[in-house]
């Protein structure tokens, strides 16, 4: 795929997200789209947005459960970047109707970093030893892709799918939970819609991390002190609609709660 | 109750010869559709008896279908519960013989001995709460006597709500020092993630589910004793296992359970 389509594809993503519009999946319309070009172009696309002001506060890691990359047929786990319109605070009011297209909801541990993480050769060790904290989270991700028709490609050009994010209510020190074994529950309109816990993303949260602490390394790009990393969804994606609202609980770490307008 | 004492020995002989000559049999609601739940239970009451008087002891009691959301699949409103008999008792760790069962599954469960007597009605969570001596980690191994697992509930409940074995974790931990809903269960199949969960998925929290027993006890005037080993439900879907399976189950805050089948 040569730079002018791979621009003109992340522009048109930009146009998605910003006019809350979709397209036919990229894959249907270019056979031939690596997951190399799928980056590039959701490079422009972030470009884009960093050229209207937005700033760069993480990074978020994506298809992390074994359902899903069984699903997209892939095994590994793919990653989008975070900026600053995109986060909210815990009990927050979250306008999906004006921000989103099909959103759906995660539930997440995030980590905030306290160092810099530079792949390759980066150890869970070494993930929580540059971890300030780790917080619950909801992940509401969305699709510029009609119809969340995605191919792993597909997904990847748009930024991972991801939407908007909520961190919880705590920060606790890594060294104080079992982010395997931690349990998660997660509610919708007072009824538990699923439960999991911190083995389901990849084995452990912290294995994602490093993931792509050694993923980034390999391109020379580091995670940086003072980012949130998304580290992978506990629980199957939960559709929404605007009236709906949502808990989350993780065992050892805290909650979030979170009402959609 | 629509069968008489004699239907209801008989149907228990035969779903307990099932049982110890791992023969399953066809569900018995196809002979007796009018049965009711009464007659459910007075048949896993009169197996009890059998094994009692037969020098079994019994080494707790369980409860089961306690997903709310299998609930409403099932179209009931209530779990339903059954004993545990003694032979059933695994160390953690053990290689159990897979010739002692027709089909087994393991799911992954909280465990609660209580110190004092439960009984309702009215029994609630705040009652429970205070009565529980500790909390363990468990597995528990069901295995149906019906054939392909095919049956209704008042099947189920006629063939002791599938109860066929159980291994208890070697961690204590009061109460008080768990919060039992956001409690995480991992279970790995021969090193491989086969089933995730928390403690919400028992009915909310494992404890309404005892609360939730002491009522469905007192109902046939009976109450949980003091010092009861009570499953309270899985976490877990059930996972088939047959010869040469390893499974290890990780449990937040209560260490792991594991065993092997040969």
């Amino acid at each position: 795929m040569d730079k002018d389509k791979i621009a003109s594809y992340g522009n048109t993503l930009y146009d998605c997200l910003r006019n809350r519009k979709t397209i036919a999946p990229i894959t249907e319309q270019e056979s031939d789209v690596t997951i190399e070009n799928a980056y590039h172009i959701s490079l422009q696309l972030l470009q884009r947005r960093l050229d209207d002001g937005e700033k760069i506060i993480g990074k978020k890691i994506g298809v992390t459960s074994k359902a899903v990359q069984n699903m997209l047929n892939v095994h590994q786990p793919d990653f989008g970047y975070l900026t600053d319109r995109m986060v909210y605070d815990n009990g927050a009011e979250m306008p999906i109707s004006s921000e989103l297209i099909q959103p759906k909801a995660e539930g997440e541990i995030a980590f905030i970093l306290k160092h810099d993480l530079a792949g390759p050769g980066v150890t869970n060790a070494e993930v929580l030893r540059a971890t300030e904290c780790v917080m619950p989270c909801f992940e509401i991700v969305d699709s510029r892709i009609r119809d969340w028709k995605i191919k792993i490609q597909d997904t990847i050009a748009d930024n991972a799918s991801c939407g908007l994010f909520l961190l919880g209510d705590r920060a606790v020190n890594p060294r104080n939970v079992d982010l395997v074994t931690c349990g998660m529950v997660h509610e919708k309109n007072g009824e538990i819609i699923a439960t999991g816990a911190g083995a389901a993303a990849s084995g452990s949260p912290v294995n994602c991390v490093a993931w792509l602490a050694n993923t980034l390394g390999a391109f020379g790009i580091k995670l940086q002190a003072g980012e949130v990393i998304l580290s992978g969804s506990l629980v199957p994606l939960h559709g929404i609609v605007p009236g709906d609202s949502m808990n989350l609980s993780i065992g050892g770490i805290g909650k979030a709660s979170v009402r959609f307008t | 109750m629509t069968l008489d004492q004699a239907t209801i020995a008989q149907l228990a002989e035969r779903l307990e010869n099932a049982e110890l000559n791992r023969q399953p049999v066809t569900r018995i609601t196809d002979a007796y559709p009018d049965m009711d739940w009464d007659d459910a239970y007075g048949i896993q009451s009169a197996i009890r008896k059998r094994k009692v008087a037969r020098g079994n002891k019994i080494a707790g009691l369980k409860m089961g279908l306690t997903s709310r959301a299998k609930m409403k699949q099932m179209g009931v409103e209530t779990p339903v519960y059954g004993f545990l008999p003694d032979y059933g008792s695994y160390a953690d760790g053990a290689e159990i013989d897979m010739a002692t069962f027709i089909h087994p599954r393991v799911e992954a469960e909280v465990a609660i001995v209580t110190r004092t007597e439960l009984s309702g009605p009215g029994c609630h969570i705040g009652q429970v709460l205070p009565a529980i001596d500790f909390v363990v980690a468990a597995v528990e191994i069901i295995d149906s006597r019906y054939e392909n697992f095919r049956f209704d509930l008042k099947s189920v409940i006629a063939d002791n709500t599938s109860a066929a074995g159980f291994v208890a974790g070697s961690m204590i931990r009061e109460a008080a020092d768990l919060d039992m809903p956001t409690l995480g269960v991992v279970m790995e199949k021969n090193g491989e993630i086969v089933e995730l969960g928390a403690g919400a998925a028992v009915l909310g929290h494992p404890a309404s589910s005892v609360a939730m027993l002491a009522n469905m006890l007192a109902s046939r005037d009976e109450a949980i004793p003091a010092g009861a080993f009570i499953m309270t439900g899985g976490i877990t879907a059930a996972v088939a296992v047959g010869k040469g399976d390893a499974i290890n189950v990780r449990f937040q805050d209560l260490g792991k359970v594991s065993m092997s089948f040969k």
